[in-house]
C-alpha cells in the first residue's frame, strides 16, 4: 500500500451538479506533485436489504425510490425483471410501447436537465470562469433562450413520463407483465403539437455539443481521457436500442469482447470488485479481469457500441460523430456531452414515431404467465446500462435483489478521470483554486453520474474545499 | 311523519332519524359527513378509533356507537372535534410503519385519505418506526401486512359476523395488541378466502389480494379526485 502519510491532502466535498453526494481526495508531495486522487462515493442507502421480504410486485414501484432524476430507469428494470417472475417474455405490443414512451420520455427529461442545468455552465462560460456565474443562475442571465429551453425540454419529457406512468416522479405505470394504463387521444395530440418545436430545441442543442466539442478538440481531447472497453445493450440487428436487447462489450478500439449476450446470465460476464474507501463497487468484465476489464456506460459507451442509429437524424449525427475518430470507437470524457446529446435527439425522433402509433390507444395491457423464481431486467438508464436481479420465494416475496447501476459501472473510469485531470491540470502548481479544483468536477459532471443511485443517499450540500498539511492540520478551507 | 321519527342537530343543522339509529347513521342518511375509520356499513359498531368523536349535549361520543335521541344537540364540524381527530389519526400514522410512498392501498386508503382531508401534510408527531410488524404471505391469494394495521377490527368483526369463520383475533393488550389469526399464526393454516369479506373491509395496505399490486393507475383510484366522504355528503338534499 502506498504510504501517503507524509502527503498533503486536498478535499472537495461534495462535489456538485452532479446527483447526489460524493467527494474527491488530491493527495500533493511537498512539490505539489499530484500522488493519488480519488472520487469517494459516501453514502449508504441499503435498498437490495429492504426489498427483501416485500411483495415482488412492489419493486418496481419501491425500488424506483433510489433517485428523483430517473426513477423511471429503475421501475422499467424492476418491471422488466417481474415480467420474467410472472412468466411473461412478451408484453403486448400495447404495454411494451407505452413503456418505451416512458422511457424516452425520461431519456429526453434527463439528458435535457443535465446538459442545460448541470454541464452547460462549464461549457459556456469556461471551466475556471467565476464561480458566481458559473451555474444555471448565470446560464439563465446571459443565455435565456437556452435556459427556457431546457426548461422546457425537461418540462416535455416530464408530461410523458406523467401521461405514461401517472405521476412525474415515482409513478406506477409499470406493472408486473405489462402496464396498467394506455395514451389517450387527447394526451397523445397534446404532446403532438409540441413535438417539432422539441425536434428542433434538440437539433440545437446537438449543435451545440458538436461544435464546442469539434472546436475545442486541443483541449478537449486529452481532458481526462484515456482508452477503456465500452458496454451497451444492443438490439438484435445492431442498432441502439434504449429498452431493451442484449449485451455487447467492446474494447477502445472497437473490437467485440463478448455480443449478443442474453442478460439473464450477466453474472457470467460482469464481476463486482469491493474496495474499502469507496461505498461503490467496481464492476468489471470477467473474462479481462479485475486490472483489464473496466468499462464505460451511458452515452458513449452506447454510440461507440452500436452499428448504427435507426432513426434517420440521430444516424447521420452518430456519423458525424464517429467520423472524428475514423469511425474506431471515441474515447474522450468529453466527448460524453455530444453523445448525449445524439441521444437526445434520437429520443425525440422516437417519440414521434411512438406517439404515431396507434399501438398506444390499445386496450390489451397485462398478460400473465407461469411464476418463475428469477428474473433479470436490464435498461440503458440516462446515464448507463442498469442491471436488477430478483429472486422471489414461493410466497411471493422478494428474497434477493442484486442492482448495478450505471454510475457504479463507471467508478473506474470516474476515478481515471479525476486522476488524469489532476496529474495534468493541479500537479505542480502553486497555488491551487477553485477553478482547477473545478476541473476535476467537469470531468466528475461529463459522465453525468447519479451517486444516489450508485450506492443505493440523496443530498446536495455547498462545495467545501479542505487544505490539510502533511500534520493533518487544516491550512485553508473555501467555501462556495 | 311515522312517531318513530327523531329530530335532533348536528352543527345547527336540524336533522331527522329513526329510533334505533346511531347519530352516525342519522348522519349519513341527512348527507353530513362524520370521518371514521373503524366504522363500516354493515358491521356492529365497534367505538375503537374514536375518530367519529363528535359532542352530544357537550360531552365527547363516538357517533358510531351512541343512538340518536329527541332534541340532543351534536357538534361534529368544529375546530376543536377537527383538531382531536387530527391527532388521533397523527398517532396512528406514527404508531405502525405507513409509507404511502410505495404502498399499492395507496390513493384507495382511507387513513390516508382521511389525512388528506383533514389537512394532515406530515405527522407531528415522532414515528415510532416499529420493528416487530411482519408480513405474513403465506396464503396464496392475500397477505397481511402489519406494519400496516391500525387494529380497527373490520377483518375480526367481518370474519365472525359475516364470514362465519373467526379468522382475525385481537391478541395482547396495551401496545402490544396486534391481530393474529386463529391457527399456527400463519394465514395460510386458516379457511381464509380471497372472496371473503374480511379481506375486502380492510381500510389500509394491511390485509391484501396478491397480484393485484398497482393494476389501478394513478387518476383513477379512489380517492384520486374527490375527498373521502364526498359519497355521503352526496345524500344531502
Amino acid at each position: 500500500m502506498q504510504d501517503t502519510q507524509d502527503l498533503k491532502r486536498v478535499v472537495i466535498e461534495p462535489v456538485t451538479r452532479v446527483e447526489g453526494h460524493g467527494k474527491v481526495t488530491i493527495l500533493l508531495d511537498e512539490d505539489n506533485k499530484v500522488k493519488q486522487a480519488r472520487l469517494h462515493i459516501v453514502e449508504f442507502r441499503g435498498f437490495e436489504r429492504f426489498i427483501q421480504g416485500r411483495p415482488y410486485w412492489e419493486a418496481p414501484v419501491l425500488v424506483q425510490r433510489l433517485c428523483g432524476i430517473c426513477p423511471v430507469s429503475h421501475h422499467l428494470a424492476a418491471a422488466k425483471a417481474m415480467d420474467l417472475i410472472v412468466g411473461v417474455d412478451q408484453l403486448t405490443p400495447t404495454a411494451e410501447k407505452m413503456r418505451r414512451l416512458m422511457h424516452y420520455g425520461q431519456m429526453f427529461q434527463s439528458h435535457s436537465l443535465h446538459f442545460f442545468h448541470l454541464a452547460s455552465p462549464d461549457l459556456l462560460f469556461g471551466f475556471d470562469a467565476d464561480v458566481a456565474v458559473r451555474n444555471v443562475i448565470g446560464v439563465a442571465a446571459a443565455h435565456k433562450d437556452l435556459a427556457v429551453q431546457g426548461v422546457m425540454m425537461r418540462k416535455y419529457g416530464q408530461e410523458i413520463i406523467k401521461a405514461t406512468a401517472g405521476k412525474k416522479i415515482h409513478g406506477t405505470g409499470a406493472i408486473p407483465g405489462g402496464v396498467n394504463k394506455n395514451l389517450t387521444i387527447e394526451e397523445r395530440d397534446a404532446f403532438l403539437k409540441d413535438i417539432d418545436q422539441m425536434t428542433e430545441w434538440s437539433r440545437g442543442a446537438l449543435k451545440i455539443a458538436k461544435d464546442y466539442t469539434v472546436e475545442n478538440l486541443e483541449a478537449v481531447a486529452p481532458f481526462g481521457s484515456f482508452d477503456s472497453n465500452h458496454v451497451s445493450l444492443i438490439r438484435e440487428d445492431g442498432a441502439m436500442d434504449l429498452y431493451h436487447g442484449n449485451l455487447r462489450a467492446i474494447d477502445a478500439q472497437g473490437e467485440k469482447i463478448f455480443d449478443q449476450v442474453d442478460y439473464q446470465n450477466y453474472l457470467d460476464y460482469i464481476v463486482e470488485d469491493v474496495r474499502d474507501w469507496s461505498y461503490m463497487k467496481f464492476p468489471f468484465i470477467k473474462s479481462l479481469g479485475v486490472d483489464d476489464g473496466w468499462y464505460r456506460v451511458g452515452p458513449l459507451a452506447r454510440v461507440n457500441a452500436c452499428d448504427f442509429i435507426d432513426t434517420p437524424e440521430a444516424e447521420a449525427a452518430r456519423k458525424e460523430f464517429m467520423a472524428v475518430t475514423d469511425g474506431k470507437p471515441n474515447n474522450l470524457t468529453m466527448a460524453y456531452h455530444w453523445a448525449r446529446m445524439i441521444e437526445t435527439l434520437h429520443s425525440i425522433e422516437k417519440i414521434r414515431e411512438l406517439l404515431e402509433d396507434p399501438d398506444l390507444q390499445g386496450t390489451d395491457l397485462v398478460l400473465k404467465g407461469d411464476r418463475r423464481p428469477e428474473g433479470v431486467g436490464l435498461i440503458e438508464a440516462p446515464r448507463g446500462t442498469l442491471f436488477h436481479h430478483y429472486k422471489v420465494n414461493d410466497d411471493d416475496q422478494v428474497e434477493m435483489a442484486n442492482l448495478i447501476v450505471s454510475t457504479t459501472s463507471n467508478n473506474e473510469p470516474m476515478n481515471r478521470a479525476v486522476s488524469k485531470v489532476a496529474m495534468d491540470h493541479i500537479s505542480g502548481k502553486p497555488e491551487i483554486t477553485e477553478g482547477l479544483l473545478n476541473h476535476i468536477e467537469v470531468a466528475i459532471r461529463a459522465y453525468d453520474p447519479c451517486l444516489s443511485c450508485a450506492t443505493h443517499a440523496l443530498g446536495k450540500m455547498p462545495l467545501t474545499v479542505r487544505l490539510v498539511d502533511n500534520d493533518g492540520n487544516e491550512v485553508a478551507k473555501k467555501s462556495t | 311523519m311515522s312517531e318513530n321519527t327523531i329530530t335532533f342537530e348536528i352543527d345547527g343543522v336540524e336533522v331527522q332519524g329513526t329510533a334505533g339509529q346511531t347519530i352516525m347513521q342519522a348522519a349519513d342518511v341527512a348527507g353530513i359527513y362524520i370521518p371514521r375509520l373503524c366504522a363500516f356499513d354493515g358491521l356492529e359498531p365497534f367505538g375503537s378509533c374514536r375518530v367519529c368523536t363528535v359532542k352530544v349535549n357537550g360531552r365527547f361520543q363516538s357517533a358510531c356507537t351512541q343512538p340518536i335521541a329527541e332534541g340532543i344537540i351534536v357538534e361534529n364540524d368544529s375546530e376543536e372535534l377537527l383538531e382531536l381527530r387530527r391527532n388521533l389519526v397523527d398517532m396512528l400514522f406514527v404508531e405502525g410503519n405507513h409509507f404511502c410512498m410505495f404502498c399499492e392501498k395507496s390513493g384507495n386508503c382511507e387513513l390516508q385519505a382521511l389525512a388528506y382531508r383533514l389537512g394532515i401534510a406530515a405527522p407531528k408527531y415522532p414515528y415510532m418506526f416499529p420493528a416487530d410488524r411482519n408480513v405474513d404471505a403465506t396464503h396464496k391469494d392475500v397477505f397481511i401486512d402489519h406494519n400496516r394495521c391500525i387494529l380497527c377490527a373490520r377483518c375480526v368483526r367481518a370474519s365472525r359476523d359475516l364470514d362465519g369463520k373467526n379468522v382475525f383475533q385481537f391478541v395482547g393488550r396495551g401496545p402490544q395488541k396486534r391481530i393474529a389469526v386463529n391457527s399456527r399464526a400463519r394465514l395460510v393454516d386458516t379457511d381464509l378466502n380471497v372472496t371473503d369479506k374480511a379481506v375486502e373491509v380492510c381500510p389500509v395496505g394491511a390485509i391484501l389480494t396478491k397480484h393485484v399490486g398497482y393494476s389501478i393507475p394513478v387518476g383513477k383510484r379512489k380517492y384520486d379526485h374527490t375527498p373521502i366522504g364526498a359519497d355521503i355528503e352526496a345524500n344531502k338534499k
